[in-house]
């Protein structure tokens, strides 16, 4: 039976970037429990060969021609930013893979 | 209320086409009636009514200058869900995450309503980012039911489908990603039309689970829903999964079935959404609707769909993992909201403050079990077979349609249920999608129409039809539609209780 | 920081350890617009100005992918001698870093547009090295951060940062060996010669603008050492930000020895991202990650698969440039050249120049001439590889025939090549504004004839006892009066001439 800790609820929401609180810990890790061993039922199909789809359309090779469309000016595209300077978003400082 | 506002959408078009009435008059009376009962509906997010009634002085003006409508809905007023992008309008998806975001730019189906003439409204409530079946959701507050102001309305779509019911608009869209418009609409007495995945452009939806995401036209009768489906539907470029062939002729299919025959059509019953977990009275109503159906002349046989059995389980691995990431971009870097950024916290810190604090439960719930579903160890057992049990969906529904032209089920295994009775179960509150997810896994057309009342709260009518036939479905629900409302001396929509009004 | 360990002399390194290489080169395809969207790819644009729904990741904005970019991909594959994938998607890679708008690049995982291919490296003393390609796959760039305050600009110690998404979604190919093994001392050198060949191949493909110093062609080079006779292979770094030709050769040769280093004192190579760094040719630890990373690859649902036709694959096959190995024993039979010549004409890396000069109108001889001798001596001069030299092949034939039509004489021709190196303009352009025409008016040379054999009577005098050899002082004379622009051929005759010889 699948099981989901609450370390690893912790886990997951750091993947998913939550910054989720002690309580959320707990509500969240009772329920995904359950949520999860339910869902598990689809583990009766894992051995049988079947083609798995990832597509409801079964089309192929849809492309763009090389052509440049208008966007957006510099403008509209800082218009919704929490911050901007020169011309460009302005964030928090990133803790980068270069140290 | 004014007449107007209990006009259908067809009728609407002719008064104004006709020159009897303005769309000015039209889309003010509507207007009007949702300043009067939206308060206590709450089917809207935002109303906008400068835009509106500037796009219907502008079909007035073209209709006295003796242009033609540019469409069969010129002039009609619709609410369109938050979901879809709307230029310079606000577009929350009913998420403070995006509170009071504007976006540069408008959805596909946006354009394509404004393109038609159709004053847009505003903008109607939905589960956060579409994710729930009742409209509690919402990061603004529930919208109510107008059969009973303390129920749900169903969901993600419950904004459209309650403005329809309370007359608000004559015309809604809704987005459908395991039974969004369908289901409110069955909670509602309206019509909610799923048209096949890839008929109608996804861009400028906002994506909660992609592989499923379908917009699509609420209404409160068949033929309105096939005329705004036309409005709508049609090949896009900007959608890489947007199908490039002629919309199917639903309209004509909707008038056609209005003249009651439907003989020479086989209907298959699903066994397997006919079984347990359905109210008692669903499942009568049902029965008569089918009783009906071989009463216009249809031949009825019993299908069976096994896996659908294990599609609600695949649905709620696969669309959680696709939210997962389609949610990711809401980070606080380029827009929506931030969060603790005091010139101290990292990026990253930032980021997850804010997504913490800008998502509400459900949403979060769904980005674990999808990061959990994709993450290296659990892919192959998860995400990996809940792929395989959408071919044996897609195969199963793929050997009823050799057996019917076109299947049925209850839409919802349950009528309205009261404002708070499952927020605390999730698993339950999954259950309410049973009959209406197996379609989004394969991609076909189904439609929800109104069969009945049960204890005063109306129940719906599932009509699957395969991929690209969706007149199908319409030539049915238009056929069965006409019949009961002739049994019932009036539009079930009509009995809907009046709602005390807001002076 | 680590301490900075003692390096193993290179030498001692390659006496006891197999270094083992793998090398991922991200090209950014030249195509018009991004991989999904309809944006500019133009290099060098405002901040935010080639930008749009789909390549800011706005809610709701979905995208579409550029033919064009999936042609030069396919290309790409077919020139490195690889499969093409009969059936491949996209699939979406997640993590999440603010250079990259949706929190996922959308890129290809375990179905590769092309993969099991090759390449054959020519070392500089003519030895063939085949490097084997594990596969190339699309995907697309990220934006680009700029760090705010902190002592040096960089990301390390900032106090926010600026992000300009111009790059965000332009095309990219990856292309990724397999682990390229027994190369022994020369590693770092196939590591240099691989990606000269790639960035050849690239150009002729004519697919991107393969420059290293704009980031259009980049290598992360991973580099693990394994004990002579050992049967596993040993743990690797991956060195980023390697920008030259240059610094991939360095960036090699300085992991190797560092590691060795490492592991001769009895420590472990940690699995990690190294930074290089040009000023000092080392190589520096990136931030240790706190948990593995798990990028959840899942296939991307807004786009639908990649299904070339064979009949695709076989017409973009017929479009590829010659290889280049048929092509050199081509060129070496129609320009004649010895083995010793075509190595060098390789060596400099100048076979594409040569030919387009010949192109051009040039005899090929000279056009060799130029660009293995006094063209490579200045591109050594200033650093750079021939081919980044600021004058074109076309510029080299013009100069070549106006030295053909006796406009320039040799010693002038080299000073109109330099003003084109300077940025001058055009040869005509450069010759006009230094004032390099031969003095080809036979009345201004008469007159700086009379003079000369006026000032140099004894000479004169010679000359006219017919001493034909005593002219050689007059055109001396004669040349150095006209700063060399005269024709000295032609000045002897005017002297000889004058003197009644
Ligand atoms: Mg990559
Ligand atoms: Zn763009």
């Amino acid at each position: 039976m699948p099981s989901i800790s609450r370390a690893e609820v912790a886990h997951l929401a750091r993947l998913a970037r939550l910054a989720v609180t002690e309580e959320e810990l707990d509500l969240f890790a009772g329920q995904l429990e359950k949520i999860v061993q339910a869902v598990a039922r689809v583990g009766e199909v894992a051995d049988q060969d079947i083609p798995p789809t990832s597509h409801a359309v079964p089309l192929t090779n849809v492309f763009r021609d090389d052509l440049v469309r208008p966007g957006l000016v510099q403008q509209q595209a800082l218009a919704a930013a929490p911050a901007a300077e020169d011309g460009r978003f302005r964030v928090p400082r990133i803790l980068g893979e270069e140290a | 209320m004014t007449e107007l506002t209990r006009l259908t959408a067809a009728e609407l078009a002719e008064k104004i086409h006709g020159r009897e009435v303005s769309s000015v008059e039209a889309t003010q009376a509507h207007l009007d009636r949702i300043a009067a009962v939206d308060p206590a509906v709450h089917a809207f997010l935002h109303v906008d009514a400068e835009a509106a009634l500037n796009a219907a002085k502008a079909v007035d003006e073209e209709l006295a200058a003796g242009r033609g409508p540019v469409s069969p809905l010129a002039g009609v007023p619709v609410a369109v869900k938050d979901v879809l992008a709307t230029l310079g309008s606000p577009t929350t998806c009913g998420s403070r995450i995006l509170e009071g975001w504007l976006p540069p730019y408008d959805a596909t189906v946006t354009q394509r309503l404004i393109a038609a003439g159709l004053p847009v409204l505003g903008k109607t409530n939905m589960d956060e980012f579409a994710m729930g079946s009742s409209t509690e959701n919402s990061a603004y507050g529930p919208t109510r039911n107008p059969w009973d102001l303390d129920r749900i309305p169903g969901g993600s779509g419950g904004g459209s489908a309650a403005a329809l019911a309370a007359f608000e608009a004559p015309l809604a869209i809704g987005t459908d990603t395991g039974g969004s418009i369908r289901q409110p609409g069955a909670m509602t007495g309206t019509v909610g039309v799923k048209p096949t995945y890839g008929t109608v452009s996804r861009y400028g939806l906002v994506a909660y689970a992609s592989s499923f995401d379908q917009a699509g036209p609420c209404a409160r009768t068949v033929l309105d829903a096939a005329l705004l489906h036309e409005v709508i539907a049609g090949h896009d470029p900007m959608d890489a999964t947007s199908i490039d062939a002629p919309v199917p002729p639903v309209v004509d299919a909707a008038r056609r079935g209005a003249t009651g025959d439907l003989s020479g059509l086989t209907v298959g019953v699903v066994r397997e959404l006919v079984g347990e977990g359905h109210q008692p009275g669903v499942l009568a109503a049902f029965e008569a609707a089918v009783a009906q159906l071989r009463d216009l002349g249809a031949t009825v046989v019993e299908v069976s769909c096994p896996s659908f059995d294990l599609a609600l389980s695949a649905y709620y691995l696969i669309a959680p993992s696709e939210a997962s990431s389609n949610l990711a971009r809401f980070d606080a870097m380029r827009y929506g909201l931030r969060v603790g950024d005091d010139g101290t916290r990292s990026a990253e810190e930032v980021m997850s403050l804010t997504r913490d604090a800008g998502f509400g439960a459900e949403v979060k719930r769904r980005i674990i079990i999808g990061t959990y579903a994709l993450s290296a160890g659990y892919y192959d057992a998860y995400y990996g077979s809940a792929q395989k049990v959408r071919t044996l969906v897609k195969r199963d529904f793929e050997a009823a349609y050799g057996q019917a032209d076109v299947l049925v089920s209850p839409t919802s295994p349950v009528t309205a249920f009261r404002i708070g009775e499952k927020v605390d179960d999730p698993l339950a509150m999954y259950q309410v999608d049973l009959c209406t997810i197996p379609s989004n896994m394969a991609g076909g057309a189904a439609l929800s129409v109104p069969c009945g009342l049960v204890d005063g709260l109306p129940v719906g009518l599932q009509v699957f039809s395969p991929a690209l036939q969706d007149h199908r479905g319409y030539q049915v629900a238009a056929a069965y539609e006409a019949a009961r409302d002739a049994a019932d001396g009036g539009a079930l929509i009509h009995r809907v209780p009046e709602l005390e009004v807001v002076r | 920081m680590t301490a900075a360990v003692e390096l193993v002399d290179y030498d001692e390194v390659v006496a006891t350890y197999d270094p083992v290489l793998g090398l991922e080169v991200h090209v950014e395809l030249s195509t018009a617009t991004k991989m999904f969207c309809g944006c500019p790819t133009t290099f060098g644009g405002e901040p935010n100005t080639q930008v749009c729904p789909v390549c800011l990741a706005l809610p709701g904005a979905l995208p579409a992918v550029n033919g064009a970019a999936v042609e030069s991909a396919i290309r790409i594959g077919l020139a490195l001698n690889c499969e093409i994938a009969e059936w491949c998607r996209f699939a979406r890679k997640n993590y999440f870093y603010p250079d990259m708008p949706k929190n996922f690049q959308t890129s290809q995982y375990d179905e590769p547009i092309a993969y099991n291919g090759w390449l054959d490296v020519t070392l500089d003393d003519g030895e063939v090295v085949r490097v084997l390609i594990e596969r190339a796959h699309m995907e697309e760039d990220t934006g680009k951060s700029l760090h705010v305050g902190g002592a040096t600009g960089r990301i390390h110690g900032a106090d926010h940062s600026l992000l300009d998404y111009n790059r965000a979604g332009v095309p990219l190919v990856e292309i990724v060996t397999k682990t390229i093994e027994g190369t022994g001392a020369r590693a770092p050198e196939v590591a240099r010669a691989y990606v000269r060949t790639l960035r050849d191949l690239l150009k002729a493909l004519d697919v991107s603008d393969v420059r290293m110093d704009q980031g259009s062609l980049r290598c992360d080079a991973n580099v693990s050492l394994m004990a002579k006779g050992a049967a596993e292979f040993g743990t690797r770094t991956e060195t980023k930000n390697v920008n030259s030709l240059r610094s991939v050769e360095r960036a090699v040769r300085h992991e190797m020895c560092r590691q060795a280093a490492v592991l001769g004192s009895g420590g472990t190579i940690r699995q990690e991202t190294r930074h290089f760094e040009e000023a000092s040719g080392t190589t520096r630890a990136g931030r240790p990650k706190e948990t593995s990373e798990d990028y959840r690859y899942f296939p991307e649902p807004d786009l639908v698969p990649v299904a070339p036709s064979r009949e695709w694959v076989e017409q973009l096959r017929a479009t590829l440039p010659e290889p280049p190995e048929e092509r050199r024993k081509r060129v070496q039979g129609e320009w004649g050249l010895s083995d010793l010549e075509l190595r060098d004409l390789v060596n400099a890396g100048a076979i594409d120049l040569v030919a387009a000069t010949v192109q051009a109108g040039a005899p090929s001889g000279e056009a060799r001439s130029w660009w293995v001798s006094y063209l490579a001596q200045q591109a050594n001069n200033r650093g750079v590889e021939l081919g980044d030299l600021p004058i074109t092949p076309a510029q080299v034939a013009k100069v070549i025939a106006l030295v053909a039509d006796g406009s320039l004489t040799n010693k002038l021709a080299r000073a109109v090549v330099d003003g084109v190196l300077d940025g001058e303009g055009e040869p005509e352009q450069v010759v006009e504004a230094r004032g390099l025409k031969v003095v080809s008016d036979d009345s201004a040379l008469y007159a700086a004839v009379d003079e000369a054999l006026a000032g140099n009577p004894d000479v004169a005098a010679k000359i006219r006892d017919g001493k034909v050899a005593a002219a050689g002082a007059i055109v001396g004379a004669v040349m150095k009066a006209t700063k060399g622009q005269a024709d000295a051929k032609r000045v002897r005759e005017l002297v000889l001439e004058r003197c009644q010889v």
